[in-house]
């Protein structure tokens, strides 16, 4: 297999062309913190959380200039009310099935079958590509961890773009 | 779980998955459910499977054979979409659905994002 994309070179190549200062980078070197799972996935209530600039028609869509709002995506939403939208990757595929970045009918399925216990009834959604490390964690994140609390999931999926 | 490795070991979260696959597929290939589930069913395996804070897995999944995608992410041209300030619609009619939706119906579908900057 060859190696990965190495995203942090590229970007910062990016930046030289474009002449701007490089990009600060979040490095986190101390250990994260831990939470074991308390009970069987089968039995667990996941939530989901994603950057890939989802909402559902009829609500506001995201805009690119370091946008830390987040939608509410109920989880028995019609998948074809799902959008996609987002500055920084080709959302092409996404548009054609949001379960590429969004794997909402994945996660359905997998509570069918008892994989999980069951998907939280709300999931939730932003555009990522937000340069302010400190807005993303002073502002968006500790309102996604209280909603994440609220719904008293087991354990939380992230999917970044 | 993510497709930028590096970015993911910059972060270093508690569990980290890593799928090697074009930006825009973090969670599989268009219209192959079969394939979707497979990889969300070993990604999930990890919330268990892990023992230690910060672990990190690549997931058994190649997205060709060449990998010819890989040069173009890499070195290809900048397709950055300028950085508007306006909410970027799907669709026209996504636009007008927002801009008239009644905020008496909006409760789930539609709630109102709480920070807009």
């Amino acid at each position: 297999m060859s190696e990965p994309v190495g995203y942090i070179e590229r970007i910062r190549d990016k930046y030289e062309t474009l002449g701007f200062s490089s990009y600060q980078w979040v490095v986190n070197e101390e250990a994260p913190a831990w939470q074991p799972l308390k009970k069987p996935l089968s039995e667990s209530r996941l939530g989901l959380i994603a950057s890939g600039g989802i909402y559902v028609t009829g609500q506001v869509a995201f805009h690119y200039k370091d946008d830390t709002s987040f939608r509410v995506i109920p989880t028995d939403i019609k998948t074809s009310d799902l959008r996609v939208t987002h500055f920084a990757y080709d959302f092409t595929d996404a548009r054609q099935d949001p379960n590429v970045v969004f794997p909402l009918d994945t996660l359905r399925g997998l509570q069918r079958d008892e994989v999980i216990g069951e998907l939280s009834e709300r999931a939730y959604t932003f555009m990522g590509g937000i340069y302010s490390a400190r807005r993303m964690r002073e502002e968006l994140a500790p309102q996604l961890t209280e909603r994440l609390l609220a719904d008293q999931v087991d354990a939380a999926l992230l999917v970044p773009v | 779980m993510g497709s930028a490795l590096d970015i993911m070991q910059a972060v270093h979260p508690p569990r980290a998955v890593f799928l090697d696959y074009p930006l825009g597929h973090t969670t599989g290939k268009p219209h192959e459910p079969s394939l979707q589930r497979d990889i969300l069913v070993q990604a999930l395996t990890h919330f268990a499977a892990f023992t230690e804070p910060g672990s990190m897995a690549a997931l058994p999944f190649r997205w060709s054979d060449d990998e010819t995608w890989k040069d173009t992410a890499q070195r290809g041209p900048d397709d950055r979409l300028p950085r508007y300030d306006t909410p970027q619609y799907q669709t026209e009619d996504d636009r007008r659905r927002a801009e008239t939706t009644d905020a008496s119906c909006a409760v789930g579908v539609n709630e109102a994002p709480t920070s807009t900057g």
